[in-house]
């Protein structure tokens, strides 16, 4: 029977995700990232044309989540596989999603080679300051101070060195079409992180070369933190070392409203 | 099509070029570096990908992913390189998608020198990257032949989602030899039902390595055994120079068996009879070819530029019952054929022992060889 009040749907699963259960930590981010591409995806329709690259991580298995074909890389060479596909087919959307540890420490010289050629992929970067799969090692991001499994006493720049900024680092390369940071801690920034991951794409459809979105993430689990305390210590902590901004914005992206 | 003067690395690149390679990553290496810029000037006229990679380790994960859109495509490196590679090559065969990679093996190890070695072998043949995997190895001795296997690994890799590998040795890259190119093939237009092309229309295809629960992992190692039974039973490839009324036989190939040919032939001269097994396939290894030579012979002799990594392989299907003997180049240094027609003549003379180590021997006569003093 028909009711006066039509149930109207406001919220779904994108067509790009699967139905598969995440296996994510409560409270994970990566989630977040993977909902926010795969709405894109749809938005955009660039499902059928998609090729993801997944990394040894947390989201090794983000092929299972993502309905679109995938293949998995080795440890940091995500942006390498991404671009002998993306040379072989040109007119595919080929985007990687890595981890901080996949891109900023092991596999440094693919990603800074992929944005110096001006790769015509898109990269989504998660840093969540550690590394999660392995259970809570240092990361090349973690930040002066912190303690993880590997640094107990926390982060001693004088031997561990300082944190990587990724985003800053690759923006000052050419070949880069789009690299900017967001975060992942509270609406306003999802929604913009959001646009911030349709831009990349757009970059990419528009042959503009290299995009990445460094996404600010949390790992409750390895944080030894509550989900909540999580987004307050990515807040205040992440925040003020990893600033979000736009770091190179191609020209011609200027006048696309999303 | 006639024949032409080629250089063994340009033939190599032709010939991948003419069997429809469609995309190529590499970086520079003596003694192969030919052969990238070869397909640096063909591959885009041609409208095909090129690209020079940041490293070994980019270029064969680019390899990896261009594999996975179902393309023919192909890299080429030298030693250092292909250590460098090993892990995307494991990766590959966890996969199981096909590629040729082109191995112009040097001196070693470490940076070693840029002279023919066959110091390869062994991290080819037998791994080098981590897990249980089987790579198809083709070992050519002269530029006709390096350029009719590179067209059958491209045949071969597709027909068992395999890795090919050609191994050639610094010579047969370097060397100009009259050779015929095959005709151009077309690039394909179908593409296999695995192929990671976008999902337009069907499923979605997944490609991966990772088979997290050891149950599945079992099952596709079973399932590449299966694979690699199948290539022992069905590719064996070899050629045999005078064995039907042979009493001795060496046992080489690439440089070191077209060398000992000559020594063989030389030898025949004198009046020993001698006979050449050449490998061809280096894995599958002839091994049902030299188990038929056991009872014929009353010695063989393994040739090598390399301190007897295939002589492990002769030992192993001989069990000590025909006399082995073995002579090896290393670091980049070629056999003469008078030294191997020498180890011929020693051969047909002395009573060489059944048991003790070949290796050992060959130490002891060699040492006095060697240039201790340059
Ligand atoms: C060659 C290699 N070295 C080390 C590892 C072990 N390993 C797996 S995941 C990982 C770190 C991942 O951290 P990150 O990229 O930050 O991803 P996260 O789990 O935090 O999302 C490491 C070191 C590996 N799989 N391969
Ligand atoms: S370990 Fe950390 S990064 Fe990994 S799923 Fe759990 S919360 Fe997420
Ligand atoms: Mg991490």
């Amino acid at each position: 029977m028909e009711t006066t009040l039509a149930a109207q749907i406001v919220y779904q699963r994108p067509q790009s995700l699967t139905e598969a259960a995440m296996h994510y930590c409560p409270g994970c981010t990566h989630g977040i990232a993977h909902r926010l591409i795969a709405e894109v995806m749809d938005e955009m329709s660039i499902r059928e044309r998609a090729i993801g690259v997944a990394p040894v991580g947390c989201s090794v298995f983000a092929y299972n989540y993502f309905d679109c074909d995938f293949v998995e890389a080795a440890h940091g060479r995500a942006p390498a596989m991404a671009t002998g596909i993306k040379r072989l087919l040109p007119d595919r959307v080929v985007f990687t999603y890595q981890g901080d540890g996949d891109l900023a420490s092991i596999g440094m010289g693919e990603i800074v080679h992929a944005a110096g050629r001006g790769e015509n992929i898109s990269v989504f970067f998660i840093n969540n300051a550690i590394y999660g799969m392995t259970s809570g090692q240092m990361a090349p991001t973690t930040l002066p101070g912190q303690k993880t499994t590997s640094s107990p006493r926390g982060r001693d720049v004088e031997t561990m060195g300082y944190p990587l900024r990724m985003a800053e680092l690759l923006s000052n390369l050419d070949g880069a079409g789009y690299v900017v940071r967001r975060s992942l801690h509270d609406p306003k920034n999802i929604r913009m992180a959001k646009k911030a991951i349709r831009l990349a794409f757009e970059t990419q459809l528009r042959g503009l070369g290299f995009s990445m979105v460094e996404l600010l993430s949390t790992c409750s689990t390895n944080w030894g933190l509550s989900p909540l305390e999580s987004l307050k210590w990515l807040e205040e902590h992440m925040i003020p070392y990893y600033p979000i901004g736009d770091f190179k914005v191609a020209e011609a992206l200027k006048e696309i409203k999303v | 099509m006639a024949k032409e003067l080629l250089k063994g690395n340009i033939a190599m690149a032709e010939a991948a070029i003419r069997a429809g390679l469609e995309g190529y990553f590499g970086y520079p290496i003596t003694p192969q570096t030919e052969l990238l810029e070869w397909m640096a000037e063909r591959m885009p006229a041609l409208g095909r990908a090129f690209l020079q990679a940041e490293s070994e380790v980019a270029a064969i994960n680019m390899l990896y992913g261009a594999a996975c859109t179902g393309a023919r495509v192909m890299t080429s490196s030298s030693s250092p390189g292909i250590s460098l590679m090993m892990e995307g090559i494991s990766y590959i065969a966890g996969t199981e998608v096909p590629v040729v990679i082109i191995d112009v093996v040097r001196g070693g190890p470490g940076l070693g020198n840029i002279a023919p070695s066959q110091g390869d072998y062994d991290q080819i043949v037998h791994g080098g990257g981590h897990g249980d995997y089987h790579p198809i190895v083709l070992a050519p001795a002269s530029v006709q032949e390096a350029i009719d296997l590179v067209v059958l690994a491209f045949d071969l890799a597709e027909k068992y989602r395999t890795i090919v590998f050609v191994m050639a040795d610094g010579n047969i890259g370097q060397m100009m030899e009259p050779a015929e190119l095959p005709p151009m093939r077309p690039i394909k237009s179908e593409y296999p039902d695995w192929a990671v092309r976008g999902a337009m229309g069907r499923e979605r295809r997944i490609l991966s390595s990772i088979y997290i629960d050891p149950k599945d992992e079992e099952v596709t190692n079973y399932r590449l055994m299966q694979v690699w039974n199948q290539i022992q039973a069905n590719e064996v490839r070899y050629r045999e120079y005078f064995l039907d009324d042979a009493e001795y036989v060496v046992i080489g190939f690439g440089t070191a068996g077209r060398i000992a040919l000559s020594a063989a032939r030389m030898a025949r001269a004198e009046g020993i009879k001698v006979g050449l097994l050449r490998p061809i396939t280096l894995s599958p290894f002839p091994a049902p070819q030299i188990e038929s030579l056991v009872s014929r012979v009353k010695g063989i002799l393994v040739v090598e530029m390399n301190a007897g990594q295939m002589l492990n392989d002769v030992q192993k299907v001989v069990k000590g019952r025909v006399p082995v003997e073995f002579y090896g180049r290393m670091g980049g240094m070629v056999p003469f054929p008078d030294e191997i027609l020498a180890e011929m003549r020693r051969m047909s003379q002395e009573v060489i022992p059944l048991d003790g180590d070949p290796r050992q021997r060959w130490m002891k006569r060699f040492a006095p060889v060697i240039h201790w003093n340059n």
